[in-house]
């Protein structure tokens, strides 16, 4: 299937010479949640500025939905709503009037019942004739969501949406987001809360100083990189490791209470069934146990360090 | 043509207007009373007729161009420079619509605002004297093509200005100086010889001059002149506006 967002060799560099951007090249398909995690600086926002239309690109190409950015604006901005990272409001206007302007920058038709749809799906119905500057910082990025939405588009783009937003409100934005994809809405989101990313994406990219360093789905990331960790409780205390158990590479806990054992839950043999023999062996009990897989998070770190 | 981005942003900036009603319509009317106070009133008893026609009255054109000019590029240099303030011009640039859109809508309302303004000064002078308009279309026009090409001066203002004091510097600085000089309280035929030269340079004497032209059939220089002139500047101001959009400054980094 041809993707819905296609980069290719792209690249940034801002007026005072910095590259922001090295290089890129990234597909996005219809229809799918794709998290760009990455940390502060690593280059989100610059890409997801030009490929808005807000930033102008140094060198490559980009195509929204076949049509590429420059050549073709008018298709390709029309498939897009945009939610950019800092709040960016008017003030005196009334939600209603901000979120149908939007509609009618975009060059769509009035269409009330829609809007009434948008504002009511993210509980802002009662708040339609308030002025924006009485709103609270949660529902003002809530008023900017319905405004990216309000011209029905093919894409939408969150740049870090639940920055600076409480849990509950993280939640609501995250039910917002699978009820947009349920509708076959393409969202790209950005954050570096790895959570989120885990606990919505569908695929993960993670880019770092302007370079994607990786893109995969994320189950397959997570059994790829994941490796699992088996703890053993041991019933006395252990001062040194037998010989025996050298091939494990065990590690002992400081207080010597604990055995920690770390495997590849992609490979034929995990060496659990062997390990706990040997230790049956070597006279070395235990009363309890306990499996931790690693989390994006650790995973994140890892590649981060190694890529830098 | 995206016509419905155009009236989105046109109605979004008329709706400012309304908003900030006192600001726009009442100060000026107000300003323009004082005018006539002063110059009319008072400074124009002991001036004698000015090619055939009253002090208070030979100023009334004068006037409505001086509000007209400095509200067109007040009202078109905030109408833009605002939404880069504050950052919603995001939404604009991300927007299917091409510069020729976004110009009509932020320049056709400053536009808008200006002329209405300059009719309702119109109608306040005529509380004070009486008036007479020999050519109300050439009149309607040269408001218009003034409101036009000075909003579309403010809009350049705006994109440029990266602080307030920028945004007040040229009309400030520059603007007002030569309207003040431009021939609205008096005709440059007045003045003595090497000023009266100097002050041909001035654009906006030839504003002024064609539209009193309009009202009383006297000028300083030809009305076709003050056209061509008029024309030429407005020329120069879409050529900026082009090139700014052609290569983002100011608006995309
Ligand atoms: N207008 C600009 N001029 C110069 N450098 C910039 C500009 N905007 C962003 N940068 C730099 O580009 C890098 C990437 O920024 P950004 O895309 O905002 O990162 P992220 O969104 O991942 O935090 C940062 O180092 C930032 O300082
Ligand atoms: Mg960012």
């Amino acid at each position: 299937m041809q993707p819905i967002i296609s980069v290719s060799n792209l690249t940034k560099t801002y007026a005072s010479g910095f590259k922001a951007l090295n290089g890129i090249n990234l597909d996005i398909q219809r229809g799918e949640i794709f998290a760009l995690l990455g940390p502060n600086g690593a280059g989100k926002t610059t890409l997801i500025s030009i490929i808005c239309g807000i930033a102008n690109l140094s060198a490559g190409k980009v195509e929204v939905g076949g049509h590429d950015i420059n050549a073709d604006y008018r298709v390709a901005r029309s498939l897009i709503g945009l939610v950019p990272q800092e709040l960016h409001t008017d003030a005196f206007e009334s939600v209603w009037a901000t979120v149908s302007f939007s509609r009618g920058l975009f060059g769509k038709p009035k269409n009330p019942a829609h809007i009434e749809k948008v504002l009511k799906d993210l509980s802002l119905w009662d708040k339609k004739d308030n002025k924006i500057i009485t709103l609270s910082g949660g529902m003002k990025r809530r008023v900017m969501i319905a405004k990216a939405l309000s011209h029905e588009p093919q894409i939408l783009f969150l740049d870090e949406p639940t920055a600076g937003v409480d849990v509950e409100l993280r939640k609501g934005m995250w039910e917002v987001v699978r009820q947009l994809r349920e509708n076959g809405v393409t969202v790209i989101l950005t954050t570096h809360y790895i959570e989120e990313a885990e606990e919505m994406a569908d695929r993960i990219g993670v880019i770092n100083k302007g370079e994607i360093i990786l893109v995969e789905e994320k189950a397959k990331l997570m059994q790829k990189l994941g490796r699992k960790q088996l703890k053993l409780h041991l019933q006395g205390r252990l001062d040194t490791l037998p010989a025996t158990l050298a091939p494990y590479h065990l590690e002992l806990t400081e207080d010597g209470k604990e055995l920690i054992y770390t495997y590849d839950t992609q490979s034929e043999r995990t060496g659990i069934t062997t390990l706990l023999s040997d230790l049956r062996d070597a006279d070395i009990r235990f009363k309890d146990l306990s499996t931790t897989q690693s989390s994006l998070e650790e995973i994140f770190v890892n590649l981060v360090r190694t890529g830098a | 043509m995206n016509f419905s981005a155009v009236r989105a942003i046109y109605l979004f900036e008329m709706a400012r207007t309304w908003r900030t009603l006192l600001q726009s319509v009442v100060s000026p009317v107000i300003s323009t009373s004082l005018y006539f106070v002063v110059f009319g009133a008072a400074i124009g008893s002991r001036i004698s007729e000015i090619q055939g026609v009253s002090y208070g009255t030979f100023i009334v054109p004068g006037l409505v161009m001086l509000s007209v000019l400095t509200q067109s590029i007040s009202n078109a240099s905030f109408g833009i420079y605002f939404p880069k303030f504050v950052g919603t011009i995001y939404e604009v640039l991300s927007a299917p619509v091409s510069y020729v859109e976004i110009v009509l809508g932020y320049v056709g309302a400053a536009a808008t605002k200006s002329v209405i303004l300059g009719l309702i000064i119109l109608g306040t002078a005529g509380l004070f004297v009486p008036l007479h308009i020999h050519h109300p279309l050439w009149m309607l026009a040269f408001l218009v093509l003034t409101a036009v090409t000075f909003s579309l001066f403010g809009f350049i203002i705006g994109i440029w200005a990266d602080n307030f004091e920028k945004l007040q510097a040229i009309p400030l600085l520059v603007v007002t100086p030569l309207t003040f000089l431009g021939g609205s309280f008096y005709s440059v035929n007045m003045l003595p010889s090497p000023w009266r030269t100097i002050t041909l340079f001035n654009p906006v004497v030839y504003l002024i001059s064609g539209f009193r032209w309009s009202f009383y059939e006297i000028s300083d220089v030809s009305p076709a002149v003050s056209v061509g002139i008029t024309f030429g500047f407005l020329a120069v101001c879409m050529i900026v506006v082009w090139w700014i959009f052609k290569t983002g400054y100011r608006l995309k980094n």
